[in-house]
């Protein structure tokens, strides 16, 4: 069974477990870092394109657009191999990080902002005729409602940004795709990527199939 | 005659379209006013103006309780003492029926959530739906969520009720529930500014009509004067087309 040996090397797979294992922590690491600030940035960016002052929506969207155009990876090589001309030097996390963040911080901006104009206006008007601050009405009344809304998109930013993590390994840094490409080079064998994929399979698929279910379940709340 | 809301040469315009021309008008507190005319004469429009939720021109003056009704910090005290119900009911779906009315005095009140919660419950007695306390704006017909709102708006214990066409959404056999909490509301002394389309409401209810239209307001006394004897020829036309459909 040569195509076995090669592709599903029992023994290689063992014995380079360990190292696609902390490859996989650091992209967990990556991704849920990304994840957390790119929604922040996003909720902040979405807040400023909806209610700041004009000039400010105008950077708000202008920063959204380039960020939806520029494809990942030439971001970040410019991240990684342009900035430390200018004295910038970030370590490859950090660099991987700050790419994700920016790119996956754009795409959440416009799920937020279709999330919160979902929301009827006499639900604006009710908060304010009752007095609610802003803080308040965005807390207490549109966000917790925008929320709903958003997650099935938001779910599937996260999986884009999971998946993204796989650039990462062009910066040198030692994520899952990165060590089994080295595992690979070890071994002399390419089962440690046919690895590395079903891990990635493993856990990006459960989201995806999540993603699904939040849709029906939206769709058949949208009809009733 | 001290007025309580006081309204001086109110202007607004969408664009060329004046939607509101030259209105004065003085409400006395405890005063119970409806304002009826043809849609798109302005009506939603005025009470609108008196919390904000439309901006108007800068000749304008609002005042409520001596307060002027702009922009800036006097405009969450003015808000606090106006309360709002309105067609659409625009309760909080994603609340339970209490924490709808628990929510601004909580938050603007600063009341306890005990203090609070007690408050609510009453509320919902007295507009009789005590026992939908716990369940969702979406599992109530339309007329207990109006019923809901208005409780809503009493709970902040405003001095001022504003009502926009508060039954023209709802089904027909439950226009009479909130009319009546509406009644009851009018002993109680709370000033009230009814937009409607009621006549049987305001004729009964009302100590003055408003008729408007094209933005101005054209005829204003006594429910008895308005309906039976109005002088103006629009005010006749109106009230004959709804009166006898």
């Amino acid at each position: 069974m040569d195509l076995l040996d090669t592709f599903f090397n029992v023994p290689i797979l063992i014995r380079t477990f360990p190292m696609l294992m902390s490859g996989l922590w650091i992209t967990i690491q990556i991704g849920a870092t990304s994840i957390i600030a790119g929604l922040v940035l996003g909720l902040f960016l979405s807040l400023i394109r909806l209610y700041a002052a004009k000039p400010l929506v105008f950077i708000a969207r202008i920063y959204i657009d380039i960020f939806r155009s520029i494809p990942l990876l030439v971001l970040l090589i410019v991240v990684y191999y342009a900035l430390p001309f200018v004295g910038i030097r970030l370590s490859p996390f950090f660099s991987a990080v700050v790419a994700l963040t920016l790119v996956s911080g754009a795409y959440t901006a416009e799920i937020f902002r279709a999330g919160i104009e979902a929301i009827p206006s006499g639900q604006f008007e009710a908060s304010r005729a009752l007095g609610l601050s802003y803080r308040h009405m965005m807390v207490d009344v549109v966000l917790p409602q925008a929320v709903k809304i958003v997650i099935p998109p938001l779910t599937n930013n996260c999986i884009n940004v999971m998946k993204d993590t796989a650039l990462a390994s062009v910066v040198a840094m030692p994520d899952l795709l990165k060590q089994a490409t080295q595992a690979q080079a070890l071994a002399a064998n390419p089962s440690p990527l046919i690895g590395a994929a079903l891990i990635y399979l493993a856990f990006l698929w459960p989201l995806v199939a999540l993603v699904s279910r939040f849709e029906r379940h939206m769709g058949q709340r949208g009809a009733r | 005659m001290s007025s309580f809301i006081e309204i001086r040469n109110l202007n607004k315009h969408y664009g060329a379209f004046a939607a509101l021309t030259d209105i004065d008008l003085d409400i006395a507190e405890g005063e119970v006013v409806c304002v009826i005319g043809p849609s798109g004469s302005g009506k939603s429009t005025l009470i609108r103006c008196i919390n904000l939720l439309e901006s108007f021109s800068k000749e304008s003056t609002i005042l409520v309780d001596k307060i002027p009704v702009e922009p800036g910090k006097h405009l969450a005290q003015v808000r606090a003492e106006v309360g709002m119900v309105f067609q659409s009911f625009n309760l909080f779906p994603h609340m339970t029926v209490l924490r709808n009315i628990m929510l601004a005095p909580l938050r603007v009140r600063g009341l306890s959530e005990a203090k609070a919660e007690k408050k609510a419950r009453e509320l919902l007695d007295r507009v009789g739906i005590g026992e939908q306390a716990e369940k969702y704006p979406g599992q109530l017909s339309g007329g207990q969520q109006q019923r809901v709102a208005i409780a809503r708006a009493l709970a902040m214990e405003p001095r001022v009720l504003l009502f926009d066409e508060p039954t023209s959404a709802l089904d027909p056999e439950m226009v009479g529930e909130v009319l009546d909490v509406m009644r009851d509301l009018a002993g109680t002394g709370v000033t009230m500014i009814v937009v409607t389309h009621e006549m049987g409401f305001a004729r009964q209810v009302a100590d003055r009509v408003i008729f408007m239209n094209g933005g101005k307001i054209v005829e204003t006394g006594k429910p008895e004067v308005i309906f039976d004897a109005p002088k103006e020829p629009r005010t006749r036309d109106f009230l004959s087309a709804v009166l006898n459909h």
